[in-house]
């Protein structure tokens, strides 16, 4: 891909995103919400197949939901809200309308912040957060010429949360850290698995152009068709390119909606203009009371959210002493957060510098080994064998001396395909380091009388052979001799001998 | 012992709570009258006859296992707007010609578990769009005072099936006057809940802010019995009241001495027909020969804007809750179009008819953007304002009474040329829809032999007071007991 050239264009992005939430049941009726895996038209029922003479029925939970994610937004939860239909005849949305929220959502006026690399942490304004249902889904069949669609309303229904974000986004990079926190942020309050792949976690992005110091935003092209966060970083760096060629060309860029297609290096086309967009003529909802919500209850949905990313990777780094790097990391997801506190925890008791060090030797462990281990087994971190209180004890293994650096990666990767704990790994495999000076002096002795060559070179100068000769004592423990004690005596005898 | 078709509820409970009639036997005597006089009138568009006999069966096992109820064994006929499991649901129009709905609606599944007996579905305006039950896409139901008049509408076939014996009472709906308009043109009693007293889950939807569901009787009495079995909160209704219901029959005697009555004068205007007027006038005076505190001046200065409020937020309603007729999924579908937008156009210009499609219409421009402002938004004003005036009237009195018609039942065919002559039928009921408030229509005598209902309007929830001056009038009266001459 090229790179962007610098050029005079500010770029202003503002992201739309939708996220299924991840209630038991839909939107406005009984049915189960977990449809991903069922056949066609399994999870339905009158309400969600729109027959005629249902009505709505607001699923709590999903407010809940919607609030706690706008709490985590840092947005403000207005006393009174509202439903609105949203008019537009499409087959996959069975009633004609998509009850959705207009001009007066749950929630409002949030940020998230956002770092890319190499710069200071920003800001990006959320515009809004509402509630509002899922359509159903087409599949386009294609019998030998006879073309006809398919309708599943399984996701008819489902709960889906909409965040829409303020034109404060300056770069495609600042778009995906945008993502990556949003999505950090909606599976810490387990509100929705917000994957993008599965279909979950949906963005739309509003782009344009203007000139550096222009206040007046440039005619917006909408993209859409992006399933996965790098779809949406390319798209948008085309997107810039294509755009920076119109405006240096002379072209104005009409307002429109274009689509992503990834073949052929990706490129977006036009789909819609500005004249074809629709008027969604909303009204508000008869069907449904409005909503109010009172601080009481705002208070005890902010009461449910758990420690978010920030807060967690700060305090990481402060109470641990980890680096940016490892604390990003390590507070990835929860369940890695997690378990990197609980496997510290029992070097709660030791003194500061010996928990510190603990915490890193854990937190190295974590970002590496074990998430190589859990990258080529395909596992989350919760679906892993291997028991936090196990690492701890490993490190403390090293520590003590008893296994090797060496030796603890091959314990490692027995934890992780067996479970077992290291000291059972460790006794079964024989793997304890060799430092008693008589055993080791033996095996010094052995290697000497084997090696009468490197002997030799050690006294005509060759400091090399001290090397090759503690390569050869190692061979013979298999790596566990305690390389301190075993270089030392080494030495000592050669010296000797000379 | 009288024709046992035209019994009241009161009378048929009595008798079969006696053992002295069967349900069978009722049943058998409501659909041989079906099938005597339905060739003239056709109130119905569909009869369940085999089904109600299966009921009417049900009913008198469990009369003879000890049971009682006011509707158990006693026959009934449902709008066919509200849906029925397993029996065809139409609404009067083409595009639902084969929907048989899989559930039953609230108020229908509170009616069977109270023991009712369905013998059918009545004719109706399409959509409930119409006053005269001409718009529907079968056929046109009747007066049985005046064969060659209509029964009004929407409700036509609810009100008709009623006032001609083909039922001991009915359901209908009311969105601007559906239940209470055709009541007063077929001579019975016809009433509207406040909005949010009865559940709305499986009323196919016209205008979602307005429509309600009520039924047809012969009396006030068996008027409050219907209501005591189908109001109250649905959890399935969003829009349905959490409050408790009150036993309707318990005030209804207490007569009306002392009560306070407005007369709003809009509601008598001088272009009012003058036998209607002179039917309200007596209706006034015997009120206050029982002792009603009756005020002729009244002042309800917006009720002119209502005709208009209503014609924005209804279609407006209805262009979104008819939207979901596209051909995909049930009903009415066409299919030798040219691929998929073709055949959901035809699917809606063919399957609905014109009335409905003009509201379509009118609705969708009312909403669109550049005229939501000036229409939708300022038609929501004004309805706040109109249920101010009305809130501010029930300050100083107990009821309104007013006419419910501008004229008796007009001919078939006599206003189907000119929409706008036939929404002005609605002029006097509507505003109650707007407003959200419980109003009846109660027979009220004739003007050369055609009915003339007046009509009794409460405040928000208080139903029993509409029923208590609706009874006290009818003592004095009691035109209901009259019978068409068919």
């Amino acid at each position: 891909m090229t790179t962007i050239p610098a050029t005079r264009y500010e770029t202003v992005i503002g992201l739309e995103v939708h996220v299924q939430l991840l209630t038991e049941r839909k939107m406005f009726c009984g049915c189960s919400a977990a449809y991903s895996d069922a056949p066609p038209n399994t999870h339905v029922c009158p309400i969600c197949m729109a027959l005629p003479g249902v009505l709505p029925v607001i699923n709590r939970k999903a407010i809940e939901y919607t609030v706690m994610t706008a709490l985590a937004l840092h947005c403000e939860i207005p006393a009174f809200s509202k439903f609105d239909r949203k008019n537009y005849p499409y087959p996959d949305l069975l009633k004609g309308y998509q009850i959705s929220q207009f001009d007066l959502p749950l929630s409002q006026n949030g940020w998230i912040e956002i770092q890319v690399e190499g710069a200071e942490p920003r800001r990006i304004g959320v515009t809004r957060c509402h509630l509002e249902e899922d359509t159903a889904r087409l599949t386009h069949k294609n019998d030998g010429g006879e073309t006809y669609s398919l309708i599943d309303m399984n996701r008819s229904g489902v709960p889906l949360m909409e965040i829409v974000g303020d034109p404060d986004l300056r770069s495609p990079e600042e778009a995906r850290a945008y993502l990556v926190k949003l999505q950090r942020i909606l599976r810490y309050i387990g509100v929705s698995k917000a994957n993008m792949e599965e279909g979950n976690f949906r963005c739309d992005a509003n782009i344009s152009l203007r000139s550096f110091g222009e206040t007046e935003l440039g005619s917006k092209v909408e993209v859409k068709n992006m399933n996965s966060f790098r779809a949406v970083y390319n798209a948008l760096h085309s997107e810039v390119i294509r755009q920076t060629a119109e405006l240096d060309a002379g072209h104005r860029i009409p307002q429109e909606t274009r689509g992503w297609i990834e073949a052929d290096g990706g490129s977006t086309v036009s789909q819609r203009s500005k004249e074809e967009a629709h008027d969604y003529r909303y009204f508000p909802e008869p069907d449904l009371p409005p909503i109010t919500l009172d601080a009481a209850y705002v208070d005890a949905v902010r009461a449910k959210l758990p420690e978010l990313p920030d807060a967690k990777m700060a305090r990481f780094e402060r109470d641990y002493g980890l680096a940016a790097y490892e604390a990003n990391l390590l507070t990835e997801t929860r369940a890695k957060a997690d378990f990197f506190e609980q496997a510290v925890a029992p070097a709660k008791q030791k003194g500061e510098d010996a928990r510190s060090r603990y915490a890193h030797q854990i937190a190295n462990w974590m970002v590496g080994d074990f998430v190589r281990l859990l990258n080529a087994s395909s596992l989350d971190i919760a679906d892993s064998k291997v028991n936090p209180v196990d690492l701890y004890g490993m490190i403390d293994l090293i520590e003590q001396g008893t296994i090797s650096g060496k030796i603890a990666k091959t314990v490692f990767e027995e934890m992780f395909a067996t479970g077992k704990p290291p000291a059972a790994i460790i006794s079964d495999l024989g793997l304890e380091q060799i430092s008693g000076s008589d055993e080791i002096s033996g095996i010094v002795d052995g290697v000497l009388d084997a090696n009468p060559k490197a002997v030799e070179d050690f006294h005509a100068g060759k400091q090399e052979a001290v090397k090759f000769l503690v390569g050869q004592a190692m061979r013979v423990t298999r790596g566990r001799a305690n390389p301190e004690t075993l270089t030392g005596i080494l030495i000592a005898k050669l010296e000797a001998k000379g | 012992m009288a024709d046992l078709y035209y019994l009241t509820i009161e009378e048929a409970a009595g008798l079969l709570a006696k053992r002295e009639i069967s349900s069978r036997e009722l049943t058998q005597a409501v659909i041989e009258r079906i099938a005597a006089v339905e060739p003239r009138v056709r109130a119905y568009l569909a009869m369940t006859t085999e089904r109600a006999l299966a009921q009417a069966d049900s009913a008198d096992a469990r009369i003879a296992a000890g049971e009682r109820g006011r509707l158990l064994g006693v026959p009934v006929a449902i709008k066919d707007l509200l849906t029925t499991k397993g029996i065809a649901t139409t609404c009067g129009s083409k595009m639902l010609q084969n929907f048989v709905p899989p559930y039953d609606a609230t108020v229908v599944s509170r009616l069977f578990d109270a023991g009712a007996v369905m013998v059918g579905k009545t004719n109706m305006d399409e959509f409930a769009m119409g006053s005269s039950t001409e718009n529907s896409a079968y056929h046109v139901t009747h007066n049985p005072w005046d064969l060659t008049r209509v029964p009004g509408g929407s409700s036509g076939g609810s009100a008709a099936a009623v006032a001609a014996g083909e039922a001991i009472y009915s359901l209908g709906s009311d969105t601007g006057g559906s239940i209470r308009q055709p009541a007063a043109l077929c001579g019975v009693v016809g009433m509207k809940p406040t909005y949010g007293r009865v559940s709305r889950y499986g009323l196919v939807a016209f205008a979602s802010s307005l429509d309600q569901v009520g039924p047809f009787t012969r009396t006030v009495r068996d008027m409050a019995t219907v209501l005591n079995a189908i109001c109250g909160h649905d959890a399935s209704d969003s829009t349905s009241a959490p409050l408790d219901v009150p036993d309707f029959t318990a005030d209804l005697e207490k007569g009306v001495k002392g009560l306070r009555i407005g007369v709003p004068k809009e509601y008598m205007p001088a272009t009012l027909d003058a036998g209607v007027r002179a039917r309200v006038d007596e209706a006034l005076a015997a009120l206050e020969a029982q002792g009603a505190i009756v005020d002729r001046d009244v002042a309800l200065p917006s009720t002119e804007a209502a005709l208009a409020v209503y014609y924005i937020i209804a279609p407006s309603e209805a262009s979104a809750n008819l939207a979901r007729y596209d051909g995909v999924k049930y009903g009415f579908s066409y299919q030798q179009g040219e691929g998929m937008w073709d055949n959901m156009e035809k699917t809606r210009g063919c399957g609905f008819g014109a009335e409905v499609k003009r509201r379509i219409m009118i609705g969708t421009y009312a909403l669109s953007s550049g005229y939501y402002d000036a229409y939708y938004l300022k038609a929501q004003k004004v309805r706040t304002v109109i249920r101010r005036e009305f809130d501010a009237a029930f300050e100083k009195y107990d009821a309104l009474v007013a006419p419910v018609t501008p004229t008796t039942a007009f001919k078939i065919g006599e206003k189907t040329a000119d929409p706008f002559e036939m929404y002005l039928n609605d002029v006097f009921t509507l505003p109650v829809n707007i407003a959200g408030l419980p109003g009846i229509s109660v027979p009220a005598g004739f003007v050369d032999g055609l009915p003339v209902g007046l009509q009794v309007i409460g405040k928000p929830f208080d139903e029993a007071m509409v029923l208590r001056v609706a009874r006290g009038y009818e003592q004095t009266a009691a035109w209901g007991a009259k019978r068409p001459p068919l």
